[in-house]
């Protein structure tokens, strides 16, 4: 009976789920209750108060703790006879191998970063495992089913890497509050509070500085005689007034733009408000990440903006707070969402800089967002997505691969379809990652070295961790915790040389193996070199060019060798999606919150694919 | 509790959940009263999915003692009889619900919706129906649109792996947020009544046939006296000869509503299938979130779910 197979199928079944998490929940508890027997389940993170909206296996008490083990026991008290195996560890660790994966019957994903999907498409394409992928923002999303040999892998579709923004932009002409959030984060908090030894742009020489208004880091350091109140009103006028005077004497760069408005704080605060010396009271929490100006100020709503002087206030108070609370925090802090004084001083940081741009100001709770990378989130979607996981699940492991689909969850239906059933597709055949198609890499090869290649290309852009480079049979490069001591020095030693002066010299036409032993990913670069670079349209200083569209593979015509990038539409040095006889390929170039660099984020990102596109016909698989 | 702005307590809880919908909208769901009658597997998905949304209350109404058969698909009873034996769906549902989230306040009530008294419905302002005869769903959506405050209806059942929910808003008027500005929108449900009404060939062709299935069952259901969702495969041949009845006197031709399709229903029987429930569950709780905040367009009136062709479906049926 078909029922029969169905259920044996079920109960013999082998699990991997990784994340546990909003999808991660939802979908253990489906899994126990369709009467799956074995199931391990991978995640690193802790349990924090902005999760209980959705993950719904964890309580208030359990903040802190690991999600794979709370969501085992919570699990197993409604499904008692469930073998549920949970690994507190990312799932990049080593012992996560091909040996490992190969135990399983499917995979499960529920991540919520593009790096870790990367790796997981990998170990399943090495360990042929059958992988269901899936992701959540919101109202919106979508689960894929990837078989190899059988149907596209992860991969084979360029997805969205996490958006960056020129250099310049940040320093000198943001033009969005975003450009802004971004300043306050990674450059002032950075400079004032985070590691003295990183490099950081924020005081930018422009090209024509004036010799009286030299950008200097002893600004940064405080004085022993200085009071936090002097250091930060000192700090204020520094950032938000003299650096934007400066940055006005050259010219050029506002020819076509309008000028910045320096801000003093003498124009924005009266003067009884500056000398106020409050005493600061020590609030009556202990707790660091709870410290806050807001209600010093009497400001309770976060939802409010800020005018220039309520934020100006706000950054005044907060880095005061910093020196005096949490001195010894300074010089090794990294801005973290939940830490409430960094997100205080980056609104208001980041609102003063606005106002100075004519960029609108924004709420604490809208900058939180931007500066934490925040993906919103409902129980609702996960719990769809989840339903859908475990329907395509079972397909697999009754290997009816012929009806497996993927399936997008809208907000507005299409056609009558909230949920909306798509055939998989064909894999790529061209795809780097599951056939064997060389890339190409047009780099300075006279000026870049190999650190360069191996930081920004196959560690950034081919989500290789640990990579070994080749050419032709001689190892340029490798890491590894067996190798010997004069290996390492003499790789060492080669990360910093140029391209070209390499012992196997790297010139157009050299073509570079790269591997990583542990995804068994193995991918071939052909090198093209060229002189020049677009600083702004390329910071990188070199460009990676991937795959045929798959328009071409259709049969479509291409005039010239034209190819589609890897990775996203803004990213670093990567080109825009291409212009293929008259056609855009549509990548996921959305104005939302998808946008922003997201690591780490704790929860489920959308990764949306362009399959709604009629224009696109792609290979279906049946 | 009538406050005007959210807790820090639920700021911080439903943060990323504001960030989908907004303050006003939460602070509108965090007034709001819910009634969910008839607990299984689906309707106990959106009642979780409704408290973790943060309601004002939920009332629950079961009276079915929980058994082996009642665990099935349910992830609120704990597997422990000492724990449940004797006592109410109601009863043990409404605990683990609890659980969920502290600042919704879940109760238990007794008795048959059905029967109660039209003051008890205006309690509430949606009321979700499952596990419910066909006469008990019409009497129940009747009561709903004769109060004076509207109160929002919405019928949910799965059976085997597909599933339907019913929705009733009355009329209903919202703000409609489009790319070139906002726009108000009215809209006009029928009940439940007028909507099964509807002339079967007045019904566009291409519909789902599980409308179909669903009204044939039902009123095999009604006429035997059946509990609902307790078929089996011994009913075929008598739900076939009302298929036959019901198409005729529609002046339809009765291979519109496939064989295959009550085969699998009454082949499953009672039992349930968690994944179905999920999704269903998912849709009844952002259209019932939709309608309470007023944030965004509730579907009309009829949604489908069949993992036969994945598709989950939109049928206006008025």
């Amino acid at each position: 009976m078909d029922s029969d197979s169905k259920a044996e199928a079920i109960k013999r079944a082998k699990v991997l789920m990784v994340g546990a998490g909003g999808i991660g929940c939802e979908l253990l508890k489906t899994l126990a209750l369709s009467g799956f027997q074995e199931v391990h389940i991978i995640d690193m993170d802790t349990i924090e108060v902005s999760n209980l909206n959705r993950q719904f296996l964890f309580r208030q008490s359990h903040v802190g703790q690991s999600k794979a083990k709370v969501a085992r026991d919570a699990v197993l008290k409604f499904v008692p006879q469930i073998k549920i195996t949970p690994y507190h560890a990312n799932v990049k660790d080593p012992d996560f191998n091909v040996e490992f994966f190969k135990q399983f019957n499917v995979v499960l994903n529920g991540l919520d970063n593009l790096d870790a999907r990367r790796h997981v498409n990998r170990l399943c394409l090495a360990a042929e495992v059958p992988l269901v992928e899936s992701g959540t923002t919101g109202f919106l999303g979508q689960v894929t089913v990837h078989i190899k040999g059988r149907t596209e892998c992860y991969e084979c579709q360029p997805k969205p890497t996490p958006k960056t923004y020129p250099v310049c932009t940040i320093t000198s002409t943001p033009s969005k509050f975003i450009h802004c959030v971004v300043w306050a984060k990674d450059l002032l908090f950075a400079k004032l509070f985070g590691d003295k030894n990183q490099e950081n742009d924020l005081f930018v020489p422009s090209n024509n500085a004036s010799d009286s208004v030299k950008p200097t880091d002893n600004i940064i350091e405080r004085g022993s005689d200085e009071d936090p109140e002097q250091y930060s009103r000192k700090i204020y006028d520094y950032v938000f007034g003299y650096n934007i005077q400066a940055a006005l004497a050259n010219e050029e760069t506002w020819k076509n733009r309008s000028q910045p408005k320096p801000t003093f704080l003498r124009d924005v605060l009266p003067e009884k408000d500056i000398l106020h010396n409050g005493i600061l009271e020590s609030n009556c929490l202990t707790d660091d990440l709870s410290l806050s100006v807001m209600p010093f100020l009497g400001m309770s709503n976060p939802q409010e903006v800020w005018n220039l002087a309520e934020n100006s206030r706000v950054f005044l108070k907060a880095l005061q707070l910093f020196l005096e609370k949490r001195e010894k925090d300074i010089g090794n802090l990294t801005f973290d969402k939940d830490d409430q004084l960094a997100v205080e001083f980056v609104t208001a940081a980041a609102n003063i800089r606005a106002s100075s741009f004519g960029i609108p100001l924004h709420s604490l709770f809208d900058a939180k967002g931007i500066a934490g990378n925040i993906v919103h989130a409902v129980a609702t979607t996960n719990a769809i997505i989840a339903g859908l996981i475990v329907i395509e699940a079972i397909k697999v492991l009754q290997a009816d691969f012929q009806n497996c689909r993927m399936t997008y969850c809208l907000e507005h239906p299409s056609r009558k379809m909230l949920l909306m059933p798509v055939e998989p597709y064909e894999a790529n055949k061209s795809c780097y990652v599951c056939s064997e198609t060389p890339l190409l890499l047009v780099v300075n090869t006279r000026t870049s070295t190999l650190r360069d290649v191996v930081e920004k290309i196959i560690k950034n852009k081919l989500g290789m961790n640990l990579p070994m480079v080749m050419q032709g049979t001689t190892l340029i490069y490798e890491v590894g915790d067996d190798l010997e001591e004069d290996a390492v020095a003499n790789y060492a030693l080669n990360l910093d040389k140029i391209l070209a002066d390499l012992p196997a010299p790297v010139t157009s036409g050299t073509i570079l193996t790269v591997e990583d032993f542990r995804q068994e990913l193995k991918c071939h670069l052909n090198i093209k070199h060229r002189d020049d670079f677009d600083e702004e349209k390329e910071p990188d200083g070199m460009v990676l060019l991937g795959w045929t569209d798959r328009a071409i593979s259709n049969g479509q015509s291409t005039s010239t060798d034209h190819q589609v990038a890897v990775g996203s539409t803004e990213s670093e040095g990567i080109k825009v999606a291409t212009e293929v006889s008259g056609m855009k390929r549509e990548l996921n170039n959305s104005k939302t919150p998808q946008d922003v660099e997201d690591d780490n984020d704790e929860d489920d990102d959308l990764v949306l694919l362009d399959n709604h596109s009629e224009t696109n016909k792609k290979q279906r698989l049946h | 509790m009538d406050r005007e702005e959210l807790t820090a307590q639920e700021t911080a809880l439903y943060d990323r959940q504001i960030r989908v919908w907004g303050v006003d909208a939460q602070k509108r769901l965090s007034k709001a009263s819910i009634l969910v009658s008839g607990l299984n597997g689906t309707s106990i998905e959106f009642c979780k999915n409704i408290v973790l949304a943060g309601v004002g209350d939920l009332t629950v109404m079961d009276d079915r003692l929980v058994t082996e058969d009642t665990l099935q698909a349910n992830f609120l009873i704990p597997r422990d009889s000492d724990a449940y034996g004797g006592r109410s769906l109601s009863e043990v549902c409404c605990e683990s619900l609890r659980d969920f989230n502290p600042m919704v306040r879940v109760s238990a009530e007794k008795g048959d919706l059905s029967q109660s008294e039209m003051e008890f419905f205006d309690k509430f302002d949606a009321i979700v129906v499952s596990c419910c005869s066909l006469n008990a769903k019409v009497a129940i959506n009747e009561k709903c649109r004769k109060r004076a405050k509207r109160i929002a209806f919405y019928a949910i059942e799965c059976r085997d792996a597909c599933g339907e929910i019913f929705v009733d808003l009355q009329n209903y008027t919202y703000a409609q947020k489009r790319s070139d500005g906002t726009v108000e929108r009215h809209l006009s449900y029928p009940s439940l009544e007028e909507a099964i009404s509807t002339p079967w060939r007045n019904l566009p062709r291409k519909m789902s046939k599980l409308y179909f299935a669903l009204r044939v069952i039902e009123r095999f259901e009604l006429s035997e006296g059946r509990t609902p969702g307790k078929l089996s495969s011994s009913d075929f041949p008598s739900i076939l000869k009302l298929r036959k009845e019901l198409c005729d006197a529609q002046s339809l031709n009765e291979s519109h509503v496939p064989e295959k399709l009550f085969e699998r229903i009454l082949h499953a029987g009672s039992k349930l299938h968690p994944p179905i429930c999920a999704i269903l569950g998912g849709i009844l709780g952002q259209e019932v979130i939709k309608a309470i905040s007023g944030k965004g367009d509730p579907l009309k009136n009829f949604f489908y779910f069949d993992t036969a062709d994945g598709k989950g479906v939109i049928e206006d049926i008025s």
